[in-house]
């Protein structure tokens, strides 16, 4: 045989596999400071948040004051510093009661019949026919501003996608060949349930809750923003961009740098979120394509 | 033997026709693997040539080659590729366009294959458009009388049909139908009856075999060495690449020289296997142990289960004694696995019992019920499937120990042995079902059957989805574990050959009821029922294979032919 195949190999796999992992660890990096931030702010400034020097107000940004100052004179990245634990803590427990909320919902609604389905599933259709903003002004209207009160308005238009996904799950596991095989095995009901049922329903929910995270906290700095959220003195991201805009023309800093890190955080959890699904979702054979 | 047609051997080929394919030192390498290591083929007008091989011996890659579709990670050498007289070799992507035009592809799964957003008609009109083969004003017409010419009843109103409402059958037809829409001059078919019944895959294969008459050239590709024997005239044998035999048809089967071809015909079930080991070479160097029947462990009295207003089992009985196997046969939609599910108690009879060791499942609730449950375990036709997808093989295992009251300090222990008594290796243990391979993850599932120490096993089209040698060692692996233990099997299978090679009894279902039922040597050599008939007819094996079984299935023979 005259034939061979000597041509040199391209070598794709080292390189070009790399950076996305290292966009995914940088990424995880942010976050992991971010979430720091949350819980011990001290560590990454001395100032005080609320702390105003009038004398030095509507400074820009410099060794003593790296983000600037505001208007009445508070420095500004101390109050960034500060402003993750506010912002953090509407977006994780606004999607943390819309998860627990969504999920009860999902469970009765999947597995309890079909007139508690269909009371549940019309409700979250009507919830979810309505724009986000306009129900969360609505609810904010009636209860008044507040950080819980835009917990709740952000849960009430989160739960019903929760609800609907988590009814599926548990519809399509209900039904799968592995339950099937669980019961004809002889488990009992209660662990089919729990070491079955629950855990394959949790992760896509997990999944979504953490990418989630980061809509909650574009919606509560929103709500903060137009002044229906956290209220001004407090250092919150959203209240903090407010109170940036009629400067922004003299001192851009004091809106920007908020913002960067609204982005900043946003784009980190939804990166690492991303990184979790392909994770996990990759253990599931299913999305594998085990034909080829 | 009269089920065989003779069709290959009477259209004659003319040796002066000019290929339509010729392909010579063909090589196909993805990154770093070799799919096809130099193979040389041709195929002439009115001649079909047939591909045999098991999955990843190359064969789909081989017949990719001939559209240009081998995709964009895969290199590919070859000296000569001539399609429809030109060389294909430096051809662009405007030149296989046209080239694929003269050619027609039936894939095998006609479901994925055809657009589910669109009529059928549609699909098989699209060519007859784009490449202007007939005027415009008659495509429609045209459309129709393709479907009628591949047999589909009622073209008109099918022809408006979407894939899903039609079934396996009709589907390949319609895929068939598209295929040859252009007249092509080169069909190729890639396991075009993999996915159907008995009686659908023999009219199928006359289709087929009606183009290739009609001096079609026909590549076809299978893994099924009996249906491909129905039709081909040429048969190359393919294994890691590269064909390890070649030659007429009745060459190949009658007298296979290479060890691997004499091991694919050894491993066919049938009736000549019946009290021998398919698998080469053989799991132990005796005939299988003589099993002995026991007391009756499985009955069922007048099944009986409606879903909707259909009647998917109707009127069942029968039973099952220990160390006894009891095949159920019938073509999908039978009401097979309803049954399955009836006597493991999964879903409730609307009339009849299924009893347990003489306990009905109705007499039976909560605790009392699941210790029943011990007593007989299923073997799924899709293993991967039955797994939670979050478990390891330990912790399957584990749990199906649980159900036997395996005490926790022995699990592991008792677990290893559960592998190494289906034949996998301890390893196996920590590794995830879906980076095990089809025949392991069947291991596994009966090794986890066997778990909580059945008496019963139901096997539901265990081997279906299996390579014709992976299947030979599952079903020798159940046959071994039923002498061991004094196992019943109650036998699920649409496969004629697997029920007649695994049953000491037969029952022919249709439409949920028992057409005919009996010995398997009287339901195979006298059937009564014309249902069973039908079913016989249709088997698809020749006298050739069958010879060759006769000579391939004396271990002594396979022996001095493999070393």
């Amino acid at each position: 045989m005259t034939h061979a195949i000597d041509t040199p190999r391209r070598r794709i796999a080292g390189a070009a596999l790399s950076r996305p992992r290292l966009g995914r660890w940088c990424a995880a990096l942010v976050l992991a400071l971010i979430v720091l931030t949350a819980i011990a702010p001290g560590l990454f400034t001395s100032g005080v948040p609320h702390e105003a020097d009038p004398l030095a107000a509507l400074r820009a940004p410099s060794g003593a004051h790296p983000f600037g100052t505001d208007a009445i004179g508070r420095d500004v990245f101390t109050r960034v510093v500060y402003g993750a634990r506010h912002s953090l803590v509407a977006a994780v427990g606004a999607t943390v009661l819309a998860v627990t909320a969504g999920t009860l919902l999902g469970l009765v609604a999947g597995l309890a019949g079909r007139i508690a389905d269909e009371i549940i599933m019309r409700l979250a259709d009507i919830t979810l026919s309505l724009p986000t903003l306009l129900l969360a002004l609505l609810v904010l209207t009636i209860t008044g501003p507040g950080t819980l009160n835009s917990i709740y308005a952000i849960a009430l238009y989160t739960a019903p996608g929760y609800a609907r996904l988590v009814r599926v799950q548990s519809m399509v596991i209900r039904r799968s060949g592995y339950v099937e095989a669980a019961t004809a095995l002889g488990l009992t009901r209660a662990r089919i349930v729990v070491r079955h049922i629950v855990p394959n329903a949790f992760i896509p929910l997990l999944v979504l809750a953490t990418i989630e995270v980061g809509t909650a906290l574009v919606a509560s700095s929103s709500l903060s923003f137009l002044g229906l959220g956290a209220r001004p003195p407090a250092p919150e991201w959203g209240a903090m961009l407010a109170g940036g805009r009629d400067y922004f023309s003299v001192a851009w800093w004091i809106a920007v740098f908020p913002g960067a890190a609204i982005t900043l955080t946003v784009l980190s959890i939804t990166v690492v979120g991303g990184a979790l699904q392909r994770r996990l979702e990759g253990l599931d054979p299913s999305g594998g394509g085990r034909n080829r | 033997m009269t089920g065989h047609d003779g069709l290959a051997s009477e259209a004659g080929i003319d040796a002066a026709d000019d290929p339509v394919a010729e392909v010579k030192d063909l090589f196909v390498t993805f990154r770093t693997v070799a799919a096809v290591r130099g193979v040389s083929f041709t195929v002439r007008r009115g001649e079909c040539v047939a591909i045999v091989g098991e999955s990843g011996s190359g064969k789909s890659v081989t017949a990719r080659t001939l559209f240009g579709l081998t995709g964009d990670g895969a290199r590919v050498d070859t000296t000569v590729l001539r399609i429809c007289g030109q060389d294909a070799r430096t051809f662009g992507e405007r030149q296989w366009r046209a080239v694929r035009a003269r050619l027609g592809y039936v894939l095998q799964d006609a479901l994925v294959s055809l657009d589910p957003l669109r009529p059928v008609g549609k699909e098989i009109a699209e060519p007859l458009r784009l490449h202007g083969m007939v005027p415009r004003a008659q495509v429609a017409a045209r459309t129709v009388e393709l479907l009628r010419e591949v047999g589909v009843p009622e073209p008109d109103a099918r022809a408006a049909q979407y894939p899903h409402q039609l079934s396996g059958g009709l589907r390949q037809r319609a895929l068939i139908a598209s295929a040859i829409a252009c007249d092509p001059e080169l069909l190729v078919a890639d396991e075009p009856t993999t996915a159907l019944d008995v009686s659908v895959q023999a009219q199928i294969l006359r289709l087929l075999d009606e183009r290739r008459r009609a001096r079609t050239a026909m590549l076809l590709i299978c893994h099924d060495l009996a249906v491909v024997a129905r039709i081909a005239d040429r048969l190359l044998v393919m294994k890691d690449g590269r064909f390890v035999e070649e030659g007429p048809t009745e060459r190949v089967l009658g007298a296979p020289s290479h060890p691997y071809t004499q091991a694919l015909l050894t491993a066919i079930p049938g009736r000549r296997t019946r009290g021998v080991w398919l698998s080469v070479p053989p799991p132990s160097a005796g005939p299988p142990a003589a099993r002995r029947e026991g007391k009756v462990v499985l009955e069922a009295r007048g099944l009986v289960k409606r879903f909707g207003a259909r009647l998917a089992v109707d009127g069942v009985s029968f039973h099952l004694r220990e160390g006894q196997t009891l095949g159920l046969v019938g073509e999908s939609g039978s009401g097979k696995t309803t049954i399955a599910r009836l006597v493991l108690g999964l879903v409730a009879p609307d009339r009849g019992a299924a009893l347990i060791d003489g306990t009905s499942w109705t007499e039976l609730r909560g605790r009392r019920r699941r210790d029943v449950r011990r007593h007989i375990q299923l073997v799924p036709q899709d293993p991967l499937s039955s797994f939670d997808p979050r478990s390891d093989v330990r912790r399957i295992l584990y749990e199906a120990l649980l159900v036997g009251g395996v005490p926790r300090a022995r699990r592991r222990d008792r677990a290893l042995e559960l592998l190494e008594q289906v034949g996998l290796d301890t390893a196996v243990l920590n590794r995830h079902p879906a980076r095990l391979s089809g025949g392991q993850r069947q291991r596994v599932a009966i090794a986890r059957a066997l778990a909580p120490g059945p008496r019963v096993l139901v096997c539901d089209e265990p081997v279906s989805a299996l390579d014709v040698s992976v299947q030979a060692q599952v079903l020798d692996l159940l046959v071994r574990l039923q002498a061991e233990n004094g196992l019943a099997y109650l036998f699920i299978s649409h496969h004629l050959g697997v029920i007649h090679h695994m049953s000491d009894h037969v029952m022919v279902l249709k439409d949920g009821r028992v057409v005919e039922s009996g010995e398997v040597g009287r339901i195979f050599t006298a059937p009564r029922a014309d249902h069973t008939r039908e079913l016989l007819a249709a088997i698809p094996t020749t006298h050739v294979a069958a010879d060759a079984h006769v000579l391939g299935h004396d271990p002594s023979f396979t022996k001095e032919a493999t070393s």
